[in-house]
């Protein structure tokens, strides 16, 4: 694959198949996934993609019936290995849901949840720069700054996306995984959450999964096109969806399936 | 009878109904079956219904007849005599060799006993001659384009509906009572002296001021003490840790056999907690007691009986967390486990929070429970009323004071019995309310989540 840089990666995968109970999910997937780069993972529904992005922060561990075969590291040690502490690497592996998830907390605990949790904090003052620099970068705290004590399910959907992503930057994750964050938003918080993307990159690397190939080529600077549970494609955003090598993946950005 | 005539009527008019099937080019509007239905429904609803009436009516027509017969003209004046003796009549009539009694009543019971024959003969032709009627008006709206179905489906809703408030009416019935005995004990005892006197010992009541002794607070207490202290000490934790358990660790496996083990619990009748409260942890308590340096304690105390309440009431604790923990969205479990928390951490912090309005509403359900329970305190707490911080003493409740004071031996309208009355109306309110405030808070909570 030329697309990949020669520079130590974030993560990476290698040979990585998932199965639920007999069921693969996941076939054989091997990518890389750099610091400076948003990374998008495309293609039908129920193609393996989500469950994929699910193996980064091992958060399948959660499915009793699902099994992860192959290596996924971080900074090159294998994420997987027996002395790999799942808490310590969802510290460093956020993660964002499909549909927003705040905790029926206040908007204050709600971004205040994981430096608590994780002891990031030496004090009162520390956590409150903590939630206040989080909602920065989350794009909320114009929004938000008055009414820290609210409900966080009080707000509109996509004020609950971004603080659940202002949730997960808390912990100064090095990567941050989305599952098709704005699915469930209407355009115009669609469009503010592709900003925040935008001006996140550089500081976390990034993997975001989405069914909108628009939302893909807006976003990201590499994409992996996944179909049936394989890895079709993987390359430079620009020449996937101007020039793709593989006959499916034209099949699908033109919209003959999916 | 009268159900032998609906049969022949529900066959007839599907025979005549089916008949108009074959013939006619018209289709039928309702199928034959509910043309027989319409017709069998008319001929025994109402009859039945007379009946209902005339089995409520007849006996004070018998009493009228009766009493203008000439056998009864050597009759007291005296409203009171005059019914025992037709009371003595009636058993009379019924069983021939009943009573040695009054010879005016021996006189009497013919005269009863014919005219009570010629009521029920005019009730029951009555009530056939009424099937007759339903029927043949029935059949004779039979026709093609009839609305049968319809009128069927009416009918049963009605039936439906009736079934539904019988509940409803008893309850009301139950209240209004209570209200009404109790009215008549706050006549003879003011009603600041029942909730706020602190002193209760109903077996010497000074008939000037019988107020003084029926003063319920030690008996609230002692409710509040057994079944809102001790019970929920003992089912709240034991009951929350069930359901966090089963919700969030167990396997599918475990949770198929666990939960239904669990909720038999609720199904133990109250008696056999009461045994095992008296002969097991009463016994074990008092030991505990001598222990700790008492060498009289009593076998009866608050705690033992608050213990196997509290046991009692772990299935409905238990049961409402688990559902209100079952219904917090995966989504937070699984934002929060993505957050790098444990799952005990996930638990504590965001799963039982959001479930919490439930499991609020679950402990004031149990609570609820665990005041009206008699069984356990019957049978394990004893009748000393005091006011007491200490649970292994003696303490007793609201409800194990009724049961004393309408098992002795009273007038019906003496305070005494009447005090039953009014604690009984307390304990109504007070558990009623408590339900009310835990329906809301679920509701109010199911709505969070849709």
């Amino acid at each position: 694959m030329t697309a990949l840089s020669p520079a130590p990666h974030k993560m990476s995968a290698r040979g990585v198949s998932v199965f639920y109970g007999d069921k693969q999910a996941v076939k054989d997937v091997s990518i890389d996934v750099d610091m400076d780069k948003v990374t998008a993972f495309i293609g039908p529904s129920g193609c393996g993609k989500s469950t994929f992005l699910r193996t980064f922060n091992r958060m399948n561990d959660t499915i009793a019936s699902a099994r992860v075969t192959g290596e996924i590291t971080l900074d090159g040690a294998d994420i997987y290995a027996d002395d790999m502490d799942v808490v310590q690497l969802r510290a460093r592996v956020g993660m964002v849901f499909q549909k927003p998830n705040p905790f029926p907390k206040s908007i204050f605990e709600n971004v205040a949840y994981g430096p608590r949790i994780h002891g990031l904090a030496a004090s009162k003052s520390d956590l409150e720069a903590i939630v206040e620099r989080s909602l920065k970068r989350a794009g909320l705290w114009e929004e938000v700054k008055d009414r820290l004590s609210d409900s966080g399910t009080a707000l509109s959907g996509g004020q609950q996306q971004r603080l659940c992503i202002a949730r997960a930057i808390a912990v100064d994750p090095e990567v941050i995984l989305m599952d098709e964050p704005a699915s469930a938003l209407d355009p115009i918080a669609t469009a503010k959450i592709e900003e925040l993307i935008h001006e996140l990159r550089g500081r976390y690397a990034i993997v975001i999964v989405t069914h909108n190939m628009q939302q893909a080529a807006r976003v990201s600077q590499r994409t992996a096109f996944f179909h049936l549970g394989q890895l079709v494609e993987y390359g430079e955003t620009d020449n996937l969806f101007t020039a793709p090598r593989e006959e499916r993946t034209k099949d699908y950005i033109t919209g003959r399936y999916g | 009878m009268i159900l032998g005539l609906g049969l022949i009527g529900w066959l007839t008019a599907r025979a005549r109904a089916a008949r108009f099937d074959r013939g006619g080019r018209k289709r039928l509007h309702s199928l034959p079956a509910q043309h027989g239905w319409y017709v069998g429904m008319w001929t025994i609803l109402p009859p039945l219904l007379f009946l209902a009436i005339w089995s409520a009516v007849s006996p004070s027509l018998v009493r009228q007849t009766v009493l203008q017969s000439p056998a009864a003209a050597g009759l007291s004046d005296f409203a009171f005599e005059r019914d025992s003796v037709l009371a003595q009549a009636r058993a009379i009539a019924e069983d021939p060799f009943a009573g040695d009694g009054d010879p005016l009543a021996q006189q009497l019971a013919p005269v009863v006993g014919a005219t009570r024959t010629r009521y029920a003969w005019i009730g029951s032709a009555a009530a056939i001659l009424l099937a007759f009627a339903g029927g043949a008006f029935a059949i004779s709206r039979i026709r093609p384009d009839f609305r049968a179905r319809s009128k069927v489906e009416r009918t049963l809703m009605m039936g439906l509906l009736v079934a539904s408030l019988i509940a409803i009416f008893t309850t009301l019935g139950i209240f209004v009572s209570l209200f009404w005995e109790s009215t008549r004990f706050f006549e003879q005892v003011p009603i600041t002296q029942f909730l706020f006197g602190t002193h209760w010992s109903p077996q010497v009541i000074d008939a000037k001021n019988p107020g003084a002794s029926l003063g319920a607070v030690p008996l609230f207490w002692g409710t509040f003490f057994i079944g809102a202290v001790i019970a929920m000490l003992v089912a709240i934790p034991f009951g929350l840790m069930s359901a966090v358990y089963l919700t969030q660790y167990a396997s599918a496996t475990t949770r198929r056999w666990m939960k239904p083990t669990l909720e038999m619990l609720a199904g133990v009748p109250t008696v056999v907690y009461g045994y095992f409260a008296a002969l097991t942890v009463a016994p074990a308590v008092r030991k505990l007691a001598v222990l700790l340096g008492d060498p009289f304690a009593s076998s009866e105390s608050a705690l033992a009986a608050g213990l196997v309440m509290g046991v009692m009431i772990i299935p409905f604790v238990s049961s409402m967390a688990d559902d209100s923990l079952a219904a917090v969205p995966t989504a937070m479990r699984d934002g929060s486990l993505a957050m790098g928390a444990t799952t005990s951490e996930t638990i504590s912090r965001v799963l039982v929070p959001a479930a919490l309005p439930g499991v609020v509403a679950g402990v004031l359900l149990a609570v609820s429970r665990a005041i009206g329970e008699t069984m356990i305190v019957v049978m394990a707490a004893s009748g000393a009323a005091t006011i007491t911080l200490n649970p292994l003493q003696s303490a007793t409740t609201v409800t194990k004071q009724i049961v004393d004071l309408l098992t002795g031996e009273a007038e019906f309208d003496s305070p005494k019995t009447l005090a039953a009355f009014a604690l009984g109306l307390t304990l109504f309110i007070i558990t009623l309310l408590l339900n009310i405030v835990a329906l809301r808070v679920v509701k109010k909570y199911r709505e969070a989540y849709d």
